[in-house]
């Protein structure tokens, strides 16, 4: 005898519990602490504090506990954190150009003030597994120099002294920031509103997209022109102070790219340019993003538009990967009723196939 | 109806992109019935002249007029988004030289040609049906073929396919952008042939560009023959092209190759 | 680190004014899609964000909510929603259609004939009836601002041309006051014909695509076809096993791996109540 099922809460009380289970693991192993997750997955923190929107790594270290490791849940974790919290206000626009920088390096000239620093990078390392970190490890201290005072300015600023590279878009003072995560997107888009777009974007998404643009999907023929790592002060405008105040510091990601130049009868050929920027160490990231917001001026530039890079609608809808992955996962939920509706469908019309082939007269469906 | 007024006017139409011509200064009279053909090579300005007087292009200075189905001559550039397009939907009708630029190459024919006339209110799947396979028969196309779709079709026949779905909602006034372009030269022939006699039965206007003068001499009763975006020879086809004044006309009309 | 003080039904009141807003413009613009900034929310995008933002900008203390997923009160989406809503408004919940004052619904709506003082919330994926058509945003935009939907029809002339049947069984678009075309969210069509001249207000939340749109109460909603081959409803021709109604929408459950099937009514409630059960 069929019995209506139910005991769905029951079902997900204990979902909740084996997965908590789950996450702990073997309890003779010592857990996790969020202290270790932050000092030695730092670049996992730096993801997520990036494509979460906020800028909190003890926060971050939390989600990524909680979330066993999925990146992708774990921001989910912190954007959802992030909608809870109240909003004070803008920063005033920070200045990279006065970064504490602990790497930075130029593809585009061999040397220039401030040289190149090369950091702490994977860059050079051979992917040779190191069998010595499975257990604890014994690290030397890094080598030490007397702290650099001297100058060390942008690169895409040295250019445009000389008028080589196109200048900075400078925004109307008078307009407001657009926000993303307070006014739906619309096509098509402010420079502002993409910039976030892609600053919040998956990096694997973006990562692809800016490797189809140096396989020729939009090529925009670019230079590194500097990458830079280090800690930038956030100050912020306290209308009661009536002057700024220094809220403390971020470490930041930049990368400026130098693209295709461009000229035309009236106007000088200049390098164009391409912007990325993230929490934290995310070199992958800030360059990636710096290849498609090229690619994503390809209308503005007025070059062809062919290439998926390129297209605008097309990238900044399917960038944010909390709402790729709850439309995809989505799939998971019942979807008997509809289903239940093309099965009807499928049915009648097999009937009137073989009622076709066979030349049989079909009897009237019912409603 | 006032056919003693013309149904499309173009008055000093210039369009310059930075400090390149597209073209400069055309103006003409165009009334119900008459073909006009824009004769030149290719940078002459034709295929802009075609664009600004379709409204696809916007004119640096001067004026088109057109003479609504209610007998009002309105400014073009002083339409609505939405007079726009119902003009395109209903009044007018655009012939490209690719067919796959004006038809849905993945919908069946009689979903390309019944599209307007659902656009415009009908709503009895069995009459669509039945006025698409008049027009495909109109257009010679088998109308065992209507549920194909004009990705399994002929160069000659999408353009012809084309032409019925521009045809449809009895438009006045066609655009045609070298409209035999890419097909052999007997699908040509046919093609043309079609088109006189679509043109004289239903009394369109049409505006044709073409480099090629042999379908100027067929379709088109006036002539502008453009150089370097000017006009630079203008008047009625046949007395043109038999007797043209300028000697860049007569160099045209003398590189005919004789068929 | 601060441990977040969380509001009535989560939301704070700025957003909550900022939707009720949306939801207004929604109801004065019958079936017109609105935009909306649409929040981050402890649930995934696609799985109800959109119908939870709406309910909770205009659940009160005194309201009953009732959810329901695919009909049914107790599958697990549906469970989990209204737990989330019981904790953190604290309203009564029931799975009563016939006592509830907001009903919060996935894919179905119930059997019951709604009333004035209740409130129909959809939730819905895709919000653009034309989006598989056509999939930029910017040209779907200006297709409703003209009133242009010669697309839409192509697609259903083009369905019976190869199928001899219009081949949309769910997610039916509909005309709303003769004016917009309308998605009615991935309900089946059998419910298409409830949603017009209903006397219940029903709103409809889209979360990841960011829109709000409404039915006002009593307003005309059509189904689109042709005039030769008409809107049918659609429903597995039986009865319910369990309580033998003839002519609610039924599932289809498998009962053995020998083909054996069997139909009962997917509304859960109306089910029950035709058996006598207790809620």
């Amino acid at each position: 005898m069929y019995v209506a099922v139910k005991g769905g809460e029951r079902a997900i009380e204990n979902a909740h519990r084996l997965l908590a289970h789950e996450r702990r693991g073997h309890r003779t192993v010592p857990e996790i602490s969020l202290v270790q997750i932050a000092e030695q997955l730092a670049l996992a923190v730096d993801r997520v504090m990036t494509e979460g929107s906020l800028y909190d790594r003890e926060l971050a270290a939390l989600a990524i506990k909680q979330a066993r490791g999925d990146m992708i849940e774990a921001i989910f974790l912190l954007r959802a954190f992030r909608a809870t919290l109240p909003r004070f206000g803008v920063s005033v626009p920070l200045d990279t150009g006065k970064m504490q920088v602990r790497r930075r390096i130029s593809a585009a000239f061999k040397d220039l003030p401030g040289g190149q620093v090369l950091g702490p990078t994977f860059d050079y390392t051979h992917r040779l597994l190191n069998f010595d970190l499975e257990d604890q490890s014994s690290v030397p201290p890094p080598s030490t120099s007397e702290a650099q005072d001297s100058a060390m300015p942008r690169v895409s600023d040295l250019l445009a002294a000389d008028d080589l590279i196109e200048a900075s878009p400078q925004a109307d003072a008078g307009t407001p920031v657009g926000d993303l995560t307070r006014e739906p997107l619309s096509f098509p888009a402010e420079r502002d509103l993409r910039l976030q777009n892609l600053a919040r974007g998956d990096e694997g998404f973006l990562l692809a997209l800016g490797y189809s643009t140096q396989r020729g999907y939009g090529r925009t023929h670019p230079f590194a022109g500097e990458i830079r790592l280090g800690e930038v002060e956030i100050d912020f405008f306290a209308e009661d102070a009536g002057f700024a105040v220094p809220l403390g510091r971020i470490t930041l990601t930049e990368c400026q790219m130098i693209n295709q130049f461009h000229g035309s009868a009236a106007v000088p050929p200049r390098f164009t340019r391409g912007y990325g920027l993230g929490f934290g160490h995310c070199e992958r990231k800030a360059m990636s993003m710096a290849l498609v917001d090229r690619s994503l001026r390809a209308r503005e530039l007025g070059e062809e538009v062919k290439a998926p890079a390129q297209d605008e609608e097309f990238v900044m809808s399917h960038s944010d990967n909390v709402q790729a992955t709850g439309f995809v996962e989505h799939l998971k939920l019942p979807h008997y009723v509809d289903f239940q509706s093309e099965l009807g469908l499928v049915r009648m019309m097999r009937a009137e196939f073989q009622a076709a082939q066979s030349g049989e007269p079909l009897a009237e469906a019912a409603e | 109806m006032n056919s003693d007024q013309p149904l499309l006017a173009a008055e000093g139409l210039s369009k310059f992109y930075g400090r390149r011509l597209g073209c400069r200064d055309i103006s003409f009279e165009l009334y119900q019935g008459e073909v006009l053909a824009i004769v030149g090579e290719s940078g002459s300005g034709k295929t802009t002249l075609l664009q600004l007087l379709s409204m696809q292009l916007e004119a640096s200075s001067g004026s088109v007029t057109y003479r609504m189905r209610d007998g009002v001559a309105r400014d073009l550039a002083s339409l609505t988004e939405s007079e726009r397009r119902f003009l395109f939907r209903t009044d007018w009708g655009y012939v490209h030289q690719d067919p796959a630029m004006g038809l849905r190459m993945a919908v069946s024919a009689g979903g390309n040609v019944g599209e307007r006339l659902m656009a415009v209110g009908w709503r009895h799947y069995g009459r669509i049906r039945s006025a698409a396979t008049d027009w495909l028969d109109r257009v010679e196309i088998d109308a065992n073929r209507i549920d194909d779709a004009p990705r399994t079709y002929s160069g000659g026949m999408r353009q012809r396919l084309q032409i019925a779905r521009n045809l449809v909602t009895a438009p006045r006034l066609i655009f045609m952008d070298e409209p035999t372009g890419g097909l052999d030269v007997s699908v040509q022939a046919r093609l043309l042939d079609l088109l006189r006699r679509l043109v004289n039965e239903l009394g369109l206007a049409a505006i044709v560009v073409t480099h090629d003068l042999a379908v100027a001499r067929l379709l088109s009763n006036r002539i502008i023959v453009m150089k370097g975006g000017e006009a630079i020879e203008s008047g009625l086809t046949d007395q043109v092209l038999d007797d043209p004044r300028e000697p860049y006309t007569q160099l045209l009309v003398s590189s005919i190759l004789p068929a | 680190m601060n441990a977040p003080v969380y509001n009535f039904a989560y939301l704070d009141e700025q957003t909550k004014r900022m939707i009720r807003r949306a939801i207004l413009k929604a109801v004065a613009i019958p079936g017109y899609q609105v935009p909306f900034a649409s929040r981050e929310m402890p649930m995934p995008f696609g799985w109800g964000t959109g119908g939870v933002q709406v309910t909770a900008s205009i659940l009160g203390p005194d309201d009953i909510l009732k959810v329901i997923d695919q009909g049914a009160d107790d599958t697990t989406n549906a469970v989990s929603i209204r737990k989330f809503f019981a904790v953190t408004a604290g309203v009564r919940t029931t799975t009563s259609t016939n006592e509830a004052t907001v009903i919060q619904t996935r894919h179905r709506i119930p059997e019951a004939p709604l009333r004035e003082d209740q409130i129909l919330v959809y939730q819905v994926p895709i919000p653009e009836p034309l989006r598989f058509l056509e999939p930029r945003e910017t040209e779907t935009r200006r297709m409703h601002a003209l009133a242009d939907y010669g697309l839409m029809h192509v697609k259903l002339y083009e369905d019976i041309a190869v199928h001899g049947h219009i081949a949309t069984t769910y997610a039916y678009p509909v005309k709303v006051d003769d004016r917009y075309v309308m998605d009615p969210s991935p309900t089946p069509k059998f419910d298409n014909p409830k949603m017009s001249d209903c006397a219940a207000l029903q709103l409809f939340g889209a979360g990841r695509e960011k829109r709000i749109y409404a039915i006002p109460p009593f307003t005309k909603v059509v189904s689109l076809d042709f005039e030769d081959h008409p809107f049918e409803r659609y429903r597995h021709d039986g009865e319910c096993t369990l309580c033998g109604a003839d002519d609610s929408f039924l599932d289809e459950v498998i009962t053995d791996d020998r083909g054996g099937r069997m139909f009962v009514c997917s509304d859960t409630d109306f089910c029950e109540k035709r058996r006598g059960d207790a809620a």
